[in-house]
């Protein structure tokens, strides 16, 4: 179908274009920007004035809790939270149950996405066979089932010897390997940044230095092996200087942030709010601003969701004794317009730390808006107002520290691959949703 | 960013609803306490030991971790007041059967509960159960994970203002393992908040939070200094299993550096007084001759326990 998006101020990192201008889309693709092609007749308008026509934004983190943890979140209820996020795309880890360790698990949790028909996935398999991080996986078989790249998730692979292996045999085959910096001697029964809360509160601290000594060893064995390497959810303001450090020297890697780390620190934890149990740990507030700070100067790459549905009981424990992570794929955006406000960073700056950045670090199409890409776009108002709460988030997951407050950035439309996959002018209102 | 917590230990009007922690309790209600639990102090002396208080009040003594003393001076305490009470070893039963800690707290919440004494290996299990209980059940936390333990905190208020008469002049030191205490956590926040204006922690690195000074601290690493001219010295307890070696070598070289001797105590004050939350360690945190010596508080706190948590518990209850 010819459709056209009128009058929408288009955001396009990809091409540094901002300005108003019309989208016109054929089969799935973009086919001209601005000017419309020779003999168009559109099918289908869509009025986008006074709103913001992106990319359609690319999570490097979002867990749909499938297979394994289905009673969490389940793939339909997840998906459908990516796209009233504006998520068109999504790397999911592989810390499902059983672990992304082989292709048949890979094929399936592919294919139920593909029936689904709303958001992209792109697997990460995982880089050792069980997480174990002893032995590894078939990752050429994975890659043929559709792995995009190698990942350990949250578990840290213990045996220094065991991760050259992995990183020479991933750089073997050119694939990417994705880690999330930390020791786990030094965070070894830690549940919170080792600071002033978690000294207040009795709480089990984790240093800033597991990050900082995890980094030094994977940035070590990534320049011996030459492997690609993506660093997750980078926490510390040490953190932040050692890769900025080994970006200039001119390192190929790059890293990301989750949503939640750019604007809470540990001082959030209040009085023991299992909310704010997050994987890695919320810092200082130095760290918070060292965090931000990175993603201006461009040291930290891109902005994800780390989405973690997890369901009411397992929050309602001792801060220690709760499931660690937050529901983070209807927030991303609102919490990015948030940081982009308080910061003064541009749109189009902002925008790409969602959508071209993460789609180079995926090395997936996306992420701009030029002819001949893929019709995956999100559509929003960036002045619209709404409250989070159980009724408005779509996700099955409703834990979130931000639950009760007010977000400014929503969602429209969103479209992929010239489908329309959420438009909140034809959904049914939600009490309590804007 | 996010909207300010509201104190969940104090009602609307800023009055004692729950009492989960030291920090950020006003000094008026500490020194309220301190003064309801004095007259109590002769109650127990007395040949009837019972005020009636508390009197068709129910209180439920929950205790996820096991304790003899505190739990018996919470049921003394309770019973003086003419309460009702109920002991609940739930670490025994129904955790073991998997049920959440808030399910139990709903059961017995459905029994007629009054009060919860609640004892929790977690930090924060106490904030947690005040969170989720109806508006007129009061939580008292008799210790929660490394957190706190406001009562024992207030009874060595007690027991300092009973020997030393005011606190605006005082140098404390507490040692040991401040680390993992609930108790030094408790202690500091209540000695910094009816104005002591020296309080020292003694102990080697491994044994202290990372930002301990951050409390309002003096740290020190070794005793002949942090000792010299304190007039209290609180001693804590040194679990068995920090003595594993990861933490510290050996129990004999903790009890030569940081044990209270005699001849350690010299620097102190002469008029220094020695107290210890118990259960003690002889010859590992503490010599037998100060635990029993002149300067010895420790058997007069534990009296002074069964006054202050009576006190607390009546102000609860309303009086």
């Amino acid at each position: 179908m010819k459709i056209q998006i009128k009058g929408g101020r288009l955001v396009d990192p990809g091409s540094g274009r901002d300005e108003v201008a019309d989208l016109f889309i054929n089969a799935g693709k973009i086919v001209a920007v601005g000017q419309a092609p020779m003999g168009w007749r559109a099918g289908k308008i869509i009025e986008a004035g006074g709103l913001i026509v992106c990319p359609g934004l690319i999570d490097l983190s979002a867990r749909l809790r499938e297979p394994g943890y289905e009673y969490m979140a389940t793939l339909e209820s997840e998906m459908s939270a990516a796209v009233a996020g504006g998520v068109t795309s999504l790397a999911c880890p592989p810390d499902t149950d059983p672990p992304l360790d082989e292709p048949g698990l890979v094929e399936m949790l592919k294919h139920r996405a593909r029936i689904l028909n709303q958001a992209r996935v792109y697997p990460l398999g995982a880089l050792t066979q069980g997480l174990k991080g002893e032995r590894l996986t078939e990752m050429a078989e994975l890659a043929d089932a559709g792995c995009v790249a190698f990942s350990q998730a949250d578990a840290s692979i213990y045996d220094t010897l065991g991760l050259l292996r992995a990183m020479q045999y991933a750089a073997t085959f050119g694939f990417s390997v994705w880690l999330r910096p930390q020791d786990p001697y030094l965070a070894r029964g830690g549940v919170a940044h080792d600071g002033e809360v978690a000294t207040r509160l009795g709480l089990a601290g984790i240093p800033e230095c597991a990050e900082t000594v995890a980094l030094s060893t994977i940035l070590n064995l990534a320049q011996l092996t030459g492997v690609r390497l993506h660093l997750c959810r980078l926490s510390s303001a040490a953190g932040v200087e050692r890769v900025r450090q080994a970006k200039a020297t001119g390192m190929r890697i790059s890293c990301d942030v989750s949503a939640h780390h750019m604007h809470l620190s540990e001082m959030d934890v209040g009085y023991f709010d299992s909310n704010c149990h997050l994987v890695p740990p919320l810092r200082s507030l130095a760290d918070r601003d060292a965090l931000r700070r990175g993603l201006a100067d461009g040291t930290i790459d891109a902005i994800c969701s780390d989405h973690t549905p997890v369901d009411e009981d397992a929050k309602q424990l001792p801060f220690a004794e709760a499931e660690a992570g937050a529901t983070g794929l209807e927030l991303l955006l609102p919490l990015t317009l948030k940081w982009m406000r308080e910061t003064g960073v541009s749109l189009l700056a902002g925008i790409a730390k969602l959508t071209s950045a993460p789609a180079a670090i995926l090395g997936v199409s996306g992420g701009h808006l030029g002819p001949g890409q893929p019709a995956d776009l999100c559509i929003f108002d960036p002045d619209q107002s709404w409250r989070v709460d159980d009724q408005s988030l779509v996700s099955q997951g409703k834990n979130t520290p931000f639950r009760g407050l007010e977000m400014q950035g929503r969602v429209i439309i969103t479209l992929v691959a010239g489908h329309c996959v959420y438009d909140a002018r034809t959904t049914a209102k939600k009490p309590g949703g804007p | 960013m996010r909207a300010g917590h509201r104190d969940p230990q104090l009602d609307a009007n800023g009055e004692l609803n729950h009492l989960l922690t030291m920090e950020g309790l006003p000094a008026e209600i500490v020194f309220h306490i301190l003064d309801t639990a004095k007259p109590f102090v002769s109650v127990t002396e007395r040949e009837v030991k019972k005020l009636p208080l508390l009197r068709g009040k129910s209180i439920f003594n929950l205790f996820f971790e096991p304790s003899t003393r505190t739990r018996t001076t919470f049921e003394i305490a309770a019973k003086r007041l003419s309460a009702d009470v109920v002991n609940l070893n739930v670490g025994a039963s129904s955790q073991s059967k998997g049920e959440t800690l808030l399910d139990t707290v709903a059961n017995l919440s459905a029994m007629h509960a009054d009060m919860f004494v609640v004892r929790h290996a977690q930090s924060g299990a106490a904030h947690l159960i005040a969170g989720h209980v109806a508006p007129d059940i009061h939580v008292i936390n008799a210790g929660d994970g490394r957190h706190a333990h406001p009562t024992q905190a207030l009874l060595d208020l007690f027991t300092i203002r009973h020997y030393k008469g005011d606190f605006s002049r005082l140098r404390v030191a507490i040692v040991g393992d401040v680390l993992h205490s609930r108790v030094a956590r408790s202690q500091i926040h209540a000695l910094t908040t009816v104005g002591v204006p020296e309080v020292r922690v003694i102990a080697p690195q491994t044994l202290l939070p990372r930002y301990v000074e951050r409390l309002g601290v003096h740290v020190y690493h070794d005793m002949a200094s942090g000792l010299r001219d304190v007039d209290v010295v609180i001693m804590l307890r040194l679990q068995n299993e920090r003595m594993d070696g990861a933490l510290l070598p050996s129990a004999q070289e903790f009890y030569k550096y940081y044990g209270l001797t005699e001849e350690k105590l010299m620097v102190a004050r002469p008029d220094a007084i020695v107290m210890h939350p118990g259960p003690m360690n002889r010859g590992v945190e503490i010599d037998s001759g100060v635990a029993d010596g002149r300067q010895s508080v420790i058997l007069p706190q534990v009296t002074f326990g069964i006054a202050v948590r009576m006190a607390v518990m009546s102000i609860l209850a309303g009086h």
